[in-house]
C-alpha cells in the first residue's frame, strides 16, 4: 500500500523541465541531480516533497527525451509513483525499468495536496480528502513483471534473459 | 494478411508472425549511446552483471552533446566512456566526429536493421527503412549485453503526401504540418509509415529529417520504405552491399491514414513551448528573433546547408541576431567547406561551430538569456530546452532560419529567395 501527498502537474511535462539539458554535468552526480528535480516546473517541490508522494499530472507526462535521469531523479526524492492522464512511451519504459510504478487515470479527479493511498494489487486509488475512489489502467504484463521485479536490472540479476512469453504478450 | 514495415521488420527480426499488439523479442543490429545517456548506461550494464557485450563490433558510444567537454564533469563522462570502449571492444566516436544521428546513417545503418539508441532521436534512421527507436540507459544497458530487447509491436499509421514542394518548402516544414495535425500525443506508441509520391521524390536527407520528429508525435518508430534513392544514398556513403529493397505490402492492415497535400504545404513554425502549437512563418511576421540556429540531427546535413548558404550568399545576419551553425559531422563540415558554404556563414555574420549537437540541448554553445527568442532548426522547443526556462524558441527549417537570421524577425524565406 503506498500513501502520500498529490503534488500536481500540467500536460506535456518534458524530460527537459523534470531533468534539463543545462543541468547535464551532475548526471554522474545523482543525489546532486535529485535536488533539482522538475525545477523549471516547481521550483519549490524538491524541497517540499517527501518519501512516499506522488507526482499527479495530466496528458503525455515525460514526453522528449529518452533520459532516464528522469524517473530516476523522481524516484531519489522519494516519489512512490506518478499518476498521469497519459505518459509518454520511451519515460514509461524507463520509470518501470526503475521500478516506479506510472498509473494512467482520471488525474482530474484528484487536487494538488490531497492525501492518497494506493493499492498496486488491487488497482484502486483512494483519495483521502474527497473521499473518492478512482482505478487505474492495468500495467501491462510484461512491465509488470519488471516492476514485480524492481526494475530490469533486478530482473535481469535474478533471470539472466528476457523471459517473456507469449502469454506475457497477449496480456498487453 | 499483409504487413506494415514494422510488421515485416520485426517478423524477421523476432522469428515471429509479428503482428500489431503482439510482445516480441527481437534481435538488435545495432545498439548505441551517447555522451549524456551513456555513462548511466554503462553503469547499468556492469549492475545487471553483464560481462561482455553481445556484439561490440555492432555496439557504439558516440561523444557528441557536450563536445568538446564544456567542464569537468562532462569531461570525466568522457573519460568514463573511453575506459569502457577499450575494456569493451566498443566503437566509440571522438568529439568532432559529430552526431550520432547523423553518424548512424552515413556508416551503419541498413534498410530492415533493428536499432535501439540511448537517445529518442534514434528514430531518424527510418528514413533509411530501419525500425529504429530510442530507449532509456537501462533498456539499452540490456540490449547490449543480451544482443536484443523486447517490443510490443506497434500499430501504424501510414502517411500518404502526394505533389511536388512549392518553392521555399522542405520535408522540415512537411513534418512540422504533420506533428501540428495529429498532436504531440497523435502517434503515442505506433508506428508511423510514410508513402506517396512526395516521399518517392524526396531525398534521403529529407526523409531522415521526417524520421528524426516522428517521436515529437510521440511515434515509436517513423519508417520509409528503401528503394531506389536509399540505394543511391548507401552508395554514396560507400555502402552499397548495404541496401535491401523493403515496402509494405499491399494489403498490410493500418490504424488510420492521413493524407497530406504537398503543393499546399508553407513555410510552417512550431512556436513555443510545444512542437505541435504550429503557425505558419507568414502569420509570425514581426516576432524579433535574437538567435538563430541551424543544425542539428534535425537539419544539420549538407543538403539543409546548401538551402542556408543559398539564402546567405552575398548577405548578413539582423545586427540584432546571431547566427550559429552547427554542421551535423566531420564529413558534411568538410562537404561545407569544400563548397564554400562556411565561408557564406562567416561572411554573413555567422559563427560555425565544431560538429556535434551544438545548443540544442542547452548544455553550451548558445544558451538563451532571460525573454530571449531563438528559431532553431532543431527538433525540440520544449520550455527550459535552450539553457532557459525564461526564453522562447520557435522551430522551422533551415530556409526559414536563414531568412529570419537576415530579417532579425520571423520571415517567410519566400520573401528573401
Amino acid at each position: 500500500m503506498l500513501k502520500g501527498q498529490a503534488f500536481k502537474f500540467g500536460d506535456d511535462v518534458s524530460t527537459d523541465l523534470i531533468v534539463p539539458g543545462r543541468l547535464a554535468h551532475p548526471r554522474s552526480n545523482l543525489p546532486e541531480l535529485a535536488k533539482h528535480v522538475l525545477e523549471d516546473a516547481d521550483p519549490t517541490f524538491a524541497s517540499r516533497v517527501k518519501p512516499g508522494d506522488f507526482i499527479v499530472a495530466g496528458k503525455n507526462f515525460g514526453q522528449g527525451s529518452s533520459r532516464e535521469h528522469a524517473p530516476l531523479v523522481i524516484k531519489i526524492a522519494g516519489v512512490s509513483a506518478i499518476l498521469a492522464r497519459s505518459v509518454a512511451r520511451i519515460f514509461f519504459r524507463n520509470a518501470i525499468n526503475q521500478g516506479l510504478p506510472v498509473l494512467i487515470c482520471d488525474t482530474s479527479r484528484i487536487a494538488n495536496g490531497d492525501e492518497l493511498t494506493i493499492d498496486l494489487n488491487k488497482g484502486l486509488i483512494t483519495d483521502n480528502t474527497n473521499h473518492q475512489e478512482l482505478s487505474f489502467n492495468p500495467i501491462p504484463g510484461v512491465m509488470l513483471k519488471i516492476l514485480d521485479e524492481g526494475g530490469l536490472i533486478p530482473y535481469i540479476q535474478k533471470h539472466g534473459d528476457l523471459k517473456f512469453d507469449a502469454e506475457a504478450g497477449e496480456k498487453l | 494478411m499483409g504487413k506494415t514495415l514494422a510488421e515485416k521488420i520485426l517478423s524477421v527480426k523476432s522469428g515471429t508472425d509479428a503482428r500489431a499488439g503482439n510482445l516480441v523479442v527481437s534481435q538488435v543490429d545495432l545498439v548505441f549511446l551517447q555522451d549524456t545517456t551513456g555513462p548511466l548506461t554503462v553503469r547499468q550494464f556492469e549492475a545487471a552483471g553483464f560481462q561482455r557485450l553481445a556484439n561490440p563490433k555492432k555496439t557504439v558510444l558516440f561523444l557528441d552533446h557536450a563536445a568538446p567537454s564544456p567542464n569537468s564533469e562532462l569531461a570525466n563522462d568522457h573519460q568514463f566512456l573511453r575506459q569502457f570502449a577499450q575494456k569493451s571492444g566498443a566503437i566509440i566516436t571522438e568529439v568532432g566526429d559529430g552526431i550520432c544521428h547523423q553518424l548512424v546513417n552515413e556508416t551503419l545503418s541498413r534498410p530492415g536493421d533493428v536499432i535501439v539508441g540511448a537517445d529518442s532521436h534514434t528514430v531518424t534512421a527510418g528514413g533509411v527503412g530501419a525500425f529504429a527507436t530510442g530507449m532509456g540507459s537501462t533498456d539499452i544497458a540490456v540490449a547490449m549485453g543480451l544482443g536484443k530487447t523486447w517490443f510490443r509491436v506497434p500499430e501504424t499509421i501510414r502517411v500518404i503526401a502526394n505533389g511536388q514542394f512549392s518553392p521555399g518548402v522542405y520535408a522540415k516544414d512537411l513534418v512540422l504540418h504533420l506533428i501540428g495535425k495529429i498532436g504531440a500525443e497523435g502517434a503515442s506508441y505506433r508506428a508511423l509509415e510514410f508513402g506517396g509520391d512526395t516521399i518517392t521524390n524526396m531525398s534521403v536527407a529529407g526523409r531522415l529529417t521526417i524520421a528524426n520528429m516522428a517521436i515529437e508525435a510521440g511515434a515509436k518508430v517513423g519508417l520509409f520504405p528503401s528503394d531506389k534513392t536509399t540505394k543511391a544514398f548507401l552508395k554514396s556513403m560507400g555502402r552499397e552491399k548495404d541496401y535491401l529493397p523493403l515496402s509494405p505490402d499491399d494489403d498490410a492492415t493500418y490504424q488510420e491514414t492521413i493524407t497530406v497535400d504537398t503543393p499546399h504545404l508553407e513555410p510552417t513554425v512550431s512556436r513555443p513551448h510545444t512542437v505541435d502549437n504550429t503557425a505558419l512563418a507568414k502569420e509570425l511576421k514581426g516576432t524579433k528573433v535574437q538567435q538563430v540556429f541551424i543544425g542539428t540531427c534535425t537539419n544539420g546535413r549538407i543538403e539543409d546547408l546548401a538551402i542556408a548558404a543559398s539564402l546567405l550568399r552575398g548577405r548578413k545576419r539582423h545586427p540584432n541576431t546571431r547566427l550559429i551553425i552547427a554542421p551535423g559531422s566531420r564529413e558534411i563540415m568538410l562537404a561545407a567547406m569544400k563548397a564554400g558554404y562556411i565561408q557564406i556563414f562567416l561572411q554573413a555574420g555567422g559563427l560555425v561551430l565544431p560538429p556535434g549537437c551544438g545548443p540544442c540541448l542547452g548544455l553550451h554553445q548558445g544558451a538563451l538569456a532571460r525573454g530571449e527568442v531563438c528559431l532553431s532548426t532543431a527538433n525540440r522547443n520544449f520550455k527550459g530546452r535552450m539553457g532557459n526556462p525564461e526564453s522562447f524558441i520557435y522551430l522551422a527549417s533551415p530556409a526559414t532560419a536563414a531568412g529570419t537570421a537576415i530579417r532579425g524577425e520571423i520571415t517567410d524565406p519566400r520573401e528573401v529567395i
